[in-house]
């Protein structure tokens, strides 16, 4: 059996009284999709920021490429690989595609044995037409700055930023949220193209249609609790929605017992 | 049409300012009757070496504005930067040490002072998450104070008269017609008529601030330094979740910033043989001036150090050419601080231009 890339294990994170994630276990494989899906207030965001290091998860274990982690700082899970794109993206719109892959980690050339550096343009603008080549990203022009750029173009920039840092697992956070549909369908495609080339990909979403457009497994949340875990193809939009509304319920027999049903559920 | 507006949107400031100094060529003759000429090398010397102490508060102003911030202090900071290089430099003097190094102790304590002051609002700003705007103003009343402490609320004079050479030389003169000719680097002993057919070319003081530009646009738009300093003016979030080092380079802005403001302390002291405290204060609002019309964004994350350049060669001519007109010196705030509103509109319409292209490519 190969060994899954991520694996998640008994994860809680409380907020005070509230328990935003309770005793969640999940594991990605190399080269999947996995659609994480819930209602607002469900944990996702909290689960996924327990992963990237922004939360420190008071509970469980995670592993990753198969030791165990911890990290501290959204950096710290950045240079192991763990990329998260969160809905604003993380650019700077005033500066060109070239100027934001290699955002805060600019190449740069020595002059007079290294007394002055001056960044290496040249070089980030070959590495950044490679990278979009390789993504079969194709924009206009690379030198204008990207508030120029549809908000589908922008999540690229960003997709292909955490492609080119060596990502090897892509978290994205609502990542088809305020575009428009052809933009939407672009942005899937460009999920599905991350798969073939290997890197796995957690999608945050409460969009149904687009999860089953390209997610392999399908894990949903429900009140800090992951309630169901299915193959894509084993489903239906019917049976997620009974689990995302807490109709159904897989797994309040695997020791996670109902305690955050007495909680209060954020609003 | 759309892309003309957006190109003369974004080259207006080079087309004022030649064609404002057409207009001075052309009037400036007529107006007083061929007895004035505005095209003279005098006169081009005239606005260099006006605009240095504006142009050095616009420099750092410059970064400071483009990483989304402001610095109230500049002007009062240079003028603790004059009294105290002009008091270090008449201590070291009267203790015994030749010229040069008491030039550059006084130097040092401008620069230094000027420093340590940005460091201080850069450290506020950055780590207490103070506005920029509060803790400048704060720290410009705390250093006004110094200063005229400093001072003793009087011009520091007693400074070695030899020092004017430094501050008033320069690279070339030039002595029109008969007995006249060049002369490199020192000043002529010459008085009377062929003194007053005498040109002064590139004195020291422009020719270091000529060096500080370039510096400024090297460091601006080749290094890394320039780089995050854009990207954190674009937007903050991306800078600190990009891992730029974000307090650490807002606290070098407002150092830089201090730092010029210091220069431009020294070099007035050199210029005028004494320190003055109340020298920087009225120049704060004219080098923000300069800035705004050069084109740098007061949300952040655009602007040009050739921008600020031509804004203090546009509020300069202004003056002068307004003044040789005859002109009630009055107008000349009329007239800048028009072309102020003025600049800050075009850059509006083109922000408005680009915004609809965008959505355009939205849909």
């Amino acid at each position: 059996m190969i060994e899954p890339l991520l694996s998640v294990r008994n994860m809680t994170k409380r907020f005070g009284g509230l328990v935003a994630v309770n005793n969640v276990s999940f594991a990605i494989n190399r080269g999947e999709v996995v659609g994480l899906l819930g209602d607002n207030g469900a944990g996702k965001s909290t689960l996924i920021k327990c992963i990237s290091g922004v939360h420190h998860a008071d509970e469980g274990e995670i592993f990753f490429d198969g030791k165990p982690v911890r990290f501290s700082h959204p950096i710290d899970a950045r240079r192991h690989g763990v990329e998260t794109i969160y809905q604003d993206l993380a650019l700077a719109n005033n500066l060109d595609v070239g100027a934001n892959i290699f955002l805060g980690r600019e190449v740069k050339k020595n002059h007079f044995g290294g007394v002055i550096k001056t960044l290496d343009e040249r070089h980030m603008l070959r590495e950044s037409r490679q990278t979009l080549d390789f993504l079969q990203i194709h924009f206009p022009t690379l030198t204008e700055p990207i508030e120029s750029l549809s908000g589908g173009q922008r999540q690229a920039v960003a997709i292909a930023r955490a492609v080119y840092w060596d990502a090897k697992l892509m978290i994205m956070d609502e990542p088809t949220n305020n575009l428009g549909v052809p933009e939407q369908r672009k942005v899937l495609d460009l999920i599905r193209r991350l798969r073939e080339r290997g890197v796995p990909v957690i999608l945050i979403t409460h969009i149904l249609p687009d999860a089953f457009a390209v997610a392999d497994r399908l894990i949903v949340m429900h009140r800090g609790r992951k309630v169901a875990e299915k193959a894509t193809a084993g489903t239906n939009t019917e049976e997620l929605i009974r689990y995302m509304v807490g109709a159904s319920d897989d797994m309040s027999e695997d020791g996670a017992l109902s305690a955050t049903r007495e909680t209060p559920s954020p609003q | 049409m759309q892309r003309f507006v957006l190109f003369a949107s974004r080259i207006w400031a080079w087309l004022f300012l030649t064609l404002m100094m057409l207009f001075f060529v052309v009037a400036v003759p007529l107006a007083s009757g061929g007895a004035v000429n505005f095209l003279t090398i005098r006169n081009s010397q005239n606005i260099l070496v006006a605009i240095i102490p504006v142009l050095l508060l616009g420099l750092g102003q410059t970064f400071v504005i483009i990483g989304a911030g402001i610095d109230l202090s500049v002007g009062w900071v240079m003028s603790l930067a004059s009294v105290l290089s002009a008091l270090a430099l008449r201590f070291a003097f009267n203790g015994g040490l030749p010229l040069f190094p008491s030039v550059l102790i006084g130097l040092i304590a401008g620069v230094g002072a000027a420093a340590v002051v940005g460091s201080v609002n850069g450290a506020i700003i950055a780590k207490l998450k103070v506005p920029a705007f509060i803790v400048t103003l704060g720290t410009s009343f705390i250093v006004r104070g110094i200063a005229y402490l400093m001072s003793e609320n009087t011009t520091v004079i007693g400074l070695p008269a030899d020092i004017r050479a430094y501050g008033n030389d320069a690279l070339i003169y030039y002595i029109r017609g008969e007995d006249g000719g060049l002369y490199f680097l020192k000043r002529p002993d010459v008085s009377g008529d062929l003194l007053r057919r005498m040109d002064i070319i590139l004195p020291y003081p422009v020719i270091v601030t000529a060096c500080i530009v370039a510096c400024a646009m090297f460091l601006l738009h080749k290094t890394q330094f320039g780089r995050h300093t854009y990207a954190i003016g674009g937007g903050m979030e991306a800078a600190v979740r990009t891992g730029i080092p974000v307090d650490r380079h807002t606290i070098k802005l407002y150092i830089l910033s201090a730092s010029t403001a210091g220069v431009a302390g020294f070099l007035s002291t050199l210029r005028f043989t004494a320190g003055s405290a109340v020298i920087g204060d009225p120049l704060l609002l004219s080098s923000i001036a300069a800035v705004i019309i050069g084109g740098v964004s007061l949300f952040g994350g655009a602007g040009t150090v050739i921008g600020t350049v031509i804004g203090a060669l546009i509020i300069a001519i202004l003056t002068t050419g307004l003044v040789m007109l005859n002109v009630e010196a009055f107008w000349q705030f009329i007239v800048v601080g028009t072309v102020v509103i003025v600049a800050v509109l075009i850059d509006q319409s083109r922000d408005l231009i680009t915004g609809r292209q965008r959505r355009n490519a939205a849909t």
